[in-house]
């Protein structure tokens, strides 16, 4: 077991406090034993949280309304691409689904928030109690699927969620009189609270709440990989042989990865219906599950960092994909068939050229040029010891691919899972 | 009684079809380890090509032709330019890739052919004939029944009876023993993603006509089904894929003409959930234990 924790731990220490912790990963090869302090970096997490969250609501100031509509998007979508990345990256489960339980939080949130606006609840307890409905009816989906999730494995999972997403408007169109058939479920404004009118504009204050969830959901997702529950995930995901002979239950951590991933989707779900004030099947199609896939694959699997630029990612580019085809004064025919169709097209092939190329997405890149400049800033003498020109040079391949390469570049992670156990031993 | 036996005949052939797009996708998970998640978006290439050959030559004949050559070809295409550079340790790595491919191929028929649905009349009647006052199979039905079944049968012949059968099944069964035996293991990779992709974009083309129509998209549902008809059967076993398909096509189409076409997607997903969770080998696989 102690084992098999200092392994994982090796990739955890650096790896886990995300790319702003700009941890050397060139340490990893030659501190063997990795420094357990787990409440100061705890700490440090929750601080770097808070600082970006500061960081994002002073920059709604910044932005015009439409920018921060832009913006609320994209923390929503954050809450969702967030949870996925780590349960793939983590435990190598593939969801193509995770539109289905966006849907989910969604409907859990506007029918409760409706129920809260017959019972005259009104302002935060309302918004508190639908995102408790939010994050129950997510998490008792979440949870089915986890079950049946612990059971399959790559292709047969994603067929099944896949065929979830497929599902969806016969759910509403079957379960109509609660979710509302293709119509959906329509909740009340939230305006700005009376406190802060004068002060900001309504898509302001739905970027702030959507920060805000976002932040709590990343935080809390941020905690379970930092924590044995990150650890279990890996090391079920790397060798479920080994984990289970080490102690770990690998299929009740599989389906805690998936309830997890399912209740910061859900609440995604449930920010985006506070944004829209409508939730209907029609916005949870397969294309935008898919998204959310290219989202994190694009961003670099495992990655909290990678997710949130991965979720910048499709909100801006199929905006300026359209912005740039209105500029062009294309026949309206042309740019009909254009309109939608051309970002997808990008996406597919930025999808694939990424996973046959750069597995590890842009956080993989960012940690790379992150390395180089380390490096390069400090002498050389003090960089490489004597003997260890070599795994200091292939120490930042496995840290910069994170999670699934541990199984597409066998022979870079090599080091990194033989050299702790062998001074162990 | 008599809308039963409708239902059960109309379902024998669709669950031909069924059987046969999901015996493409035995054919390539056996071939290549991978389950092609871009196998719908590909046939739907071939569909379209079978359109414009139909459209130049006013032949329904010449249609098909060209869609069983588009759909090898388009299988060629894809084995050489994109899923040969799939990382081949990491098991997602391929199915993300074609994820990515449906994207491509999706939007760009989109941006090609607009999302209308392009009409595609079938090549005989689609009315059912009467026998002794009970409505059977129309003779399109049979027409498509009959198809795949030989199709099937050809399948069958091809990997039991001729030599290059026994190559594809010896470098799909162990690659290194049959490249040291001379077996062109590259070349019978590519020669069953043809070959797999030529059967879909046949058994896609074969129900446009009647239910998919043509529109960059209309082939996602028949994946699914193939997809669930795969697992049922068991992705290693094409007689399960046969068995596989008939069972899902009678129950799809007696749950859809009893219950309606809107709870469809729920049947498929529950008897997903239900195959995967009770017999996770498939239901006519000798199989163990599924290493994905």
């Amino acid at each position: 077991m102690s084992e098999h924790d200092t392994r994982v731990d090796a990739g955890a220490a650096t790896s886990g406090a995300d790319a702003a912790t700009a941890t050397p990963a060139v340490d990893a090869g030659s501190a063997v034993r990795p420094e357990r302090r787990p409440r100061a970096s705890t700490r440090r997490l929750l601080l770097t949280a808070a600082g970006l969250t500061v960081l994002a609501i002073a920059g709604t100031f910044l932005l015009d309304p439409y920018r921060n509509y832009q913006l609320a998007l994209i923390a929503a979508y954050f809450c969702a691409t967030a949870g996925l990345t780590l349960l793939i990256g983590l435990t190598g489960q593939l969801s193509l689904g995770h539109a289905a339980l966006m849907a989910a939080g969604g409907y859990g949130y506007a029918i409760t928030t409706n129920a809260a606006t017959e019972a005259g609840i009104e302002g935060a307890a309302r918004f508190g109690l639908g995102m408790l409905g939010a994050v129950a009816v997510s998490a008792a989906l979440g949870l089915a699927l986890g079950l049946a999730a612990a059971r399959l494995r790559g292709p047969y999972l994603a067929g099944v969620t896949l065929v979830l997403v497929i599902a969806l408007p016969a759910f509403a169109a079957v379960f109509a009189p609660v979710l509302g058939g293709d119509q959906g479920v329509r909740i009340a404004f939230d305006g700005v609270p009376e406190a802060l009118r004068a002060l900001i504009a309504v898509e302001q204050w739905q970027a702030w709440v959507a920060i805000l969830v976002a932040a709590v959901c990343a935080t809390a997702l941020a905690l379970v990989r930092h924590g044995r529950l990150g650890l279990r995930m890996r090391a079920g995901h790397g060798d479920e042989t080994a984990a289970r002979l080490a102690g770990v239950a690998t299929g009740r951590v599989k389906v805690a990865a998936f309830a997890w991933s399912a209740v910061t989707a859900g609440a995604g779900g449930a920010v985006l219906c506070f944004v829209t004030q409508a939730v209907s099947p029609g916005a949870y199609t397969l294309a935008f599950s898919l998204l959310l896939v290219v989202a994190v694959v694009v961003g670099g699997l495992g990655s909290l960092g990678g997710a949130a630029s991965g979720s910048a990612i499709i909100v801006l580019l199929p905006w300026a994909v359209g912005a740039l085809t209105a500029a062009l004064d294309l026949p309206a025919d042309l740019g009909q068939r254009l309109n939608g169709n051309l970002a997808v097209l990008v996406f597919g092939a930025i999808l694939i050229v990424v996973v046959a190329w750069r597995p590890a997405g842009l956080a993989g890149v960012a940690r790379r040029a992150v390395d180089a400049l380390a490096r390069r800033r400090r002498p050389r003498s003090a960089a490489v010891p004597a003997g260890g020109p070599r795994p200091a040079a292939s120490a930042p391949e496995p840290e910069a691919s994170t999670e699934p390469e541990a199984s597409t570049a066998p022979e870079a992670s090599a080091p990194r899972t033989t050299e702790p156990t062998h001074i162990e031993r | 009684m008599d809308r039963l036996l409708f239902l059960l005949a109309t379902g024998l052939a669709r669950g031909a079809v069924f059987a046969l797009f999901a015996l493409s996708l035995v054919l390539i998970w056996r071939a290549a380890r991978i389950v092609n998640f871009a196998q719908g978006a590909m046939a739907v290439v071939a569909c379209y090509v079978a359109f414009a050959a139909t459209a130049l030559s006013g032949s329904y004949w010449v249609g098909l032709a060209a869609a069983i050559a588009a759909g090898a070809l388009t299988g060629f295409a894809v084995e050489r330019g994109v899923m040969r550079f799939a990382p081949a340790s990491a098991p997602l790595a391929g199915v993300i890739m074609a994820i990515g491919l449906v994207m491509v191929i999706q939007s760009a028929l989109g941006i090609a052919f607009g999302p209308q649905a392009r009409p595609m009349p079938a090549p005989f009647d689609t009315r059912p004939i009467v026998v002794g006052g009970v409505p059977v199979l129309s003779p399109y039905d049979l027409f498509v029944l009959l198809v795949a079944l030989g199709v099937m049968a050809g399948l069958l012949v091809l990997f039991t009876r001729t030599s290059l059968g026994l190559q594809l099944r010896a470098s799909a069964l162990a690659p290194e023993v049959s490249r040291l035996l001379g077996v062109r293991v590259g070349r019978m990779l590519t020669i069953g993603w043809m070959l797999a992709a030529a059967v879909a974009g046949l058994a896609a083309l074969l129900l446009v006509p009647t239910e998919l129509g043509l529109t960059p998209h209309s082939a996602d549902l028949l994946f699914v089904y193939a997809f669930t008809v795969a697992v049922v059967g068991g992705l290693d076993s094409p007689a399960g894929a046969l068995i596989g398909g008939l069972v899902v096509g009678v129950v799809m189409t007696v749950v859809t003409g009893t219950l309606g076409a809107t709870v469809a997607p729920i049947a498929v997903l529950v008897q997903l959930v239900t195959v995967l969770l009770v017999r996770p080998g498939g239901v006519f696989s000798a199989r163990e234990v599924r290493a994905a």
